[in-house]
């Protein structure tokens, strides 16, 4: 089976197209960040609090922006995630509630803001961690065990939460459900609701950014991404021509300034992994870009007679089948994480799904006609051009 | 041909077995079950798929500078008196930012020698200079200073570690972070509730006993009214707050004041060992025994004031003040202030683990809850079996034999990364899921550049060897290139990326070096053997 036998396509000749094509992205995105979203930053470059909780019922929007009023958070924001059927929201506190005095103050307001039914004396089980639950058990000792204890109650609360973390996800509903716990003595279920009340909802992720940290996160991500192009610049300064590095940056520019735009665009948050793929589908791009060179500067040195431009058409088609092939299978494999990954991975995967169609789209599209059109520049000029057949390398 | 056959044929399957072991090791058993803990035993987790707390702390190295500062001052003042040098005052003109800046007034110039000599002798870490205006300023010397500020966080990890230790966290991580901003990065696997962890922590549990001089006083003015003279405090004295009075209203906050001297009798570097336990009312305490040196000093001092008060002081508060009744050798204890039994276990915990030598602050703190883990690693695994398979698939249907040699490479890749992981220790995170994911799909790169050049070859009309030969060779620059400026790029992340992140870098890297030995020396290998049993002119599949 063989895709793209023999093909000849004229790409330097619809360049026209293709830069209409990028053009128009690129400044729906530019728009979208100057005007409309801007530039959505995760929670890891602006600073705040961000608390993750899932309800054991479909919560009532309403009462939770209420409650949250109430507790003085006013700025909260409160926002789905995750399927509907997950009962999981996302409240986001600015990082101006987050002072780096007490780090934690913002996430314990807003969780006592929504321990709407808390009892005075008790404390929540389904946000009770297992070494809680084994200083109760130890304290109540409802088994009236002597000296093993330590161990026995420890297994019993590793118990609870395993079975309310693995088979439950994370919330009790009702204190009942303790009776199909496996490993988990009746007399134990029966003492926990002395000491425990259950809240309606489960923490499931907690991050908390104080503006120090805030800060150097950007710093970091900044310089990462300069020392990566940078690198890649000299990289190919070393291996082809100058003009060749000159061209690749270009090219990666371009394509991560449609991803971000994608993201202003979808509103998605920019998180420190979404930088990580954005610096990886650099690479990519990269990539892509060094296989279509490798192959016009085999052929310049080939068809030493001819134009660059055909001699660029020529590469590209030849590799077209490889391009296509790799792009569709890297493809593949980021459209299964983007499908079956889940959320924590959705922003990063959404910016490799983006990066690898333009990163494959702009060797092609951007890349080479650069290329080509510095050549002929420079002929325009009357210099003598450069990375021409006539120059053996 | 044979020899050189068995040679690679014995290094692949070498190779096969060597990271088999790291990502298994031994099993117990060969089921699936077995199979699964032996992996689990290999392959640590990180954070975001095992649950647990990560935190970021910075230890505020000004605290202990200001330490030193003001035991410079002290010593300062006994020596101007010793040596009968008049002065005004010593203050601490910015003590928020610099500590150690120490302005000295009103110090005639005649005595610039023996100043100087003071200094050299007593505090050799300062530079003193000056003397118009008869004011003097004193800082300590940058080195000194930077030395300081560093002993104070290499410190404070040893602490935090003795504390969490104690606490029975499983694998925690304790160590420097950050580019000399005196940060400390915590992880803390499977604590989801970080409240206790964090307040112990950060108590920086200085324990010190000194001579009660007065008190209780219901506050600070009048401590100093029953001093005589009036409103002055005897010089080798200080004021320390006390617990909350129950019931004293109109107090500000009902805390006590006491009057107790400056200098310690023992301070916490004397504790031996520290244990809760109770007192004669039954109530939770905490009974502390000293070092043999303390315990000198310390009977000596009891020795010389029977029948005075001596104040037990906890972070620069009175915690209990006790008769001496007799002289005590090695054993004291802290009660009063209605402990509960948690916290005189958490105290003794505390004082066990030494002092921090500075006050620390949270910079950031993330927690994954364990459900969200799990989650995290079934959505991963998914996420690459699919991937695999799609691309497993898609190998035999597009390449047919060839497919196989491909899809072999791809699973030897697979082992051989995670093989890598077991034996360096690294840590899987769900971007390393990614990682590995992604490898499968840039590492089947490499074996489309070179089919694809496979193919070129025999279409121009080369025999299926000769277009082997020439499909790797031309390939093998490329495949170089593209493998070298990825794995350029994971180091950066690697360097520049916190842990999640860093696991991408890490997966992403061993994956590429993977696939460089089985793209090019497997599959060629695989190639070989397959020509080597094709008669002449017979065709490849590819």
């Amino acid at each position: 089976m063989e895709f793209f036998h023999n093909v000849n396509i004229d790409f330097l000749g619809k360049k026209w197209y293709f830069l209409a094509f990028s053009l128009i992205f690129s400044v729906a995105g530019v728009c979208s960040m100057l005007f409309w979203h801007h530039i959505p930053w995760g929670v890891d470059f602006r600073g705040g609090t961000l608390v993750t909780v899932r309800f054991s019922h479909t919560p009532n929007d309403n009462a939770i922006r209420a409650a949250l009023d109430r507790a003085g958070l006013r700025d909260a924001r409160n926002q789905r995630i995750g399927q509907v059927a997950d009962n999981e929201r996302l409240i986001d506190l600015d990082v101006r509630e987050t002072s780096e005095r007490a780090l934690d103050v913002g996430k314990t307001r807003i969780i006592q803001a929504l321990e709407t039914n808390a009892p005075a004396g008790k404390q929540d089980l389904n946000n009770a961690s297992f070494l809680t639950i084994k200083n109760y058990l130890l304290d109540k000792d409802p088994l009236h065990v002597g000296s093993d204890a330590e161990q026995k109650y420890g297994a019993e609360a590793k118990a609870i939460t395993d079975y309310r973390d693995n088979a439950l996800n994370g919330v009790f509903a009702s204190f009942d459900q303790l009776k199909a716990a496996p490993g988990v003595d009746s007399a134990v279920a029966a003492s926990l609701p002395d000491g425990f009340f259950l809240s309606d909802f489960g923490v499931r992720n907690v991050a908390i950014v104080g503006p120090q940290v805030g800060a150097q996160l950007r710093k970091q991500a900044f310089w990462a991404t300069v020392y990566s192009l940078a690198g890649m610049l000299v990289y190919l300064g070393l291996r082809f021509e100058w003009i060749y590095g000159v061209a690749a940056v270009v090219t990666v520019f371009h394509d991560t300034l449609i991803t971000v735009g994608a993201f202003s665009l979808t509103n998605t948050e920019i998180s420190l992994t979404v930088i990580a793929a954005i610096l990886t589908l650099i690479g990519y791009s990269n990539n892509d870009t060094i296989v279509v060179f490798d192959r016009i500067r085999e052929n310049i040195k080939l068809m030493r007679r001819e134009k660059l431009s055909d001699i660029v058409n020529r590469s590209i088609n030849q590799t077209l089948s490889r391009t296509i092939l790799t792009a569709g299978l890297t493809f593949l494999t980021v459209l299964a994480l983007f499908l079956f990954g889940g959320e924590v991975l959705h922003g990063f995967s959404l910016a490799l799904v983006i990066g690898i169609l333009i990163g494959t789209y702009s060797s092609i599209a951007i890349a080479a006609p650069i290329l080509v059109a510095y050549q002929d520049w420079r002929i325009e000029r009357g210099k003598r051009p450069v990375a021409t057949p006539a120059k053996a390398k | 041909m044979n020899k050189n056959f068995l040679w690679k044929l014995g290094l692949i399957l070498g190779t096969l077995v060597i990271f088999l072991f790291g990502i298994f090791g031994i099993p117990q058993s060969f089921s699936g079950s077995g199979l699964l803990t032996a992996l689990t035993n290999h392959i640590h987790l990180g954070l975001d798929l095992k649950g647990g707390t990560h935190l970021i702390l910075q230890v505020q190295v000004n605290d202990a500078v200001n330490v030193d500062a003001q035991n410079a001052i002290e010593v300062m003042k006994e020596q101007l008196r010793g040596h009968k040098i008049e002065y005004a005052d010593i203050i601490q003109p910015d003590p928020q930012n610099n500590p150690d800046h120490l302005v000295l007034k009103g110090i005639q110039a005649s005595n610039r020698t023996d100043l100087l000599n003071i200094v050299q002798d007593h505090l050799p870490e300062y530079d003193i200079n000056g003397g118009a205006d008869n004011n003097w300023t004193m800082a300590m010397k940058p080195s000194m200073l930077t030395d300081l500020k560093n002993r104070a966080v290499t410190q404070a990890i040893e602490t935090i570690r003795n504390r969490i230790d104690q606490l029975g966290v499983s694998e925690p991580t304790i160590q420097e972070h950050g580019l000399g901003q005196y940060q400390i990065l915590v992880q803390l696997p499977g604590v989801d509730d970080p409240g206790r962890v964090k307040e112990i922590m950060q108590s920086t549990a200085m324990l010190e006993i000194k001579q009660e001089l007065g008190g209780p006083y219901p506050s600070e003015q009048a401590a100093l009214q029953a001093q005589q003279p009036v409103g002055v405090l005897p010089v080798d004295a200080m004021l320390l707050p006390g617990h909350s009075v129950p019931g004293a209203e109109g107090e500000g906050e009902g805390q006590s004041w006491y009057v107790v001297s400056r200098v310690s009798a023992v301070s916490g570097k004397d504790l031996r060992n520290a244990e809760p336990s109770r007192d004669q009312n039954g109530q939770p305490e905490v009974t502390f025994q000293l070092s043999g040196e303390g315990g000198q000093r310390f009977y000596n001092f009891t020795s010389a004031h029977v029948g005075d008060s001596l104040a037990v002081v906890l972070d620069g508060k009175v915690q209990e003040v006790a008769n001496i009744k007799e002289p005590i050798r090695d054993q004291g204890s802290i009660s009063g202030g209605r402990m509960s039994e948690q916290q005189a276990k958490d105290l003794s915990m505390i004082l066990r683990s030494g002092a921090l030598p500075a006050g620390i602050k949270y910079l950031e703190e993330r927690t994954v809850g364990p459900s969200l883990g799990t989650d995290s690693i079934r959505a991963g695994v998914r996420a690459a079996v699919a991937g695999m398979l799609a691309v497993l698939i898609f190998m035999l249907i597009y390449y047919r034999g060839a497919g196989i040699n491909a899809d072999v490479a791809l699973i030897l890749n697979l082992i051989i990364l995670l093989g890598f992981m077991g034996y360096f220790d690294a840590v899987l995170t769900l971007p390393g899921i990614a990682g590995v994911i992604l490898t499968v799909g840039m590492g089947v790169d490499s074996n489309v550049l070179i089919f694809e050049r496979i193919r070129e070859e025999l279409r121009n009309g080369k025999t299926p060897p000769s277009a082997v030969d020439q499909g790797f060779s031309h390939a093998w620059i490329t495949i170089v290139d593209t493998h070298v400026t990825t794995i350029v790029s994971a180091a950066i992340l690697f360097i520049f990326g916190t842990g999640p992140v860093k696991g991408f870098a890490v997966t992403l890297t061993f994956g590429l070096l993977a696939n460089l030995f089985t793209a090019v020396f497997v599959s060629r290998f695989i190639f070989d053997w397959i020509l080597s049993r094709k008669q002449r002119g017979e065709a490849l599949s590819i």
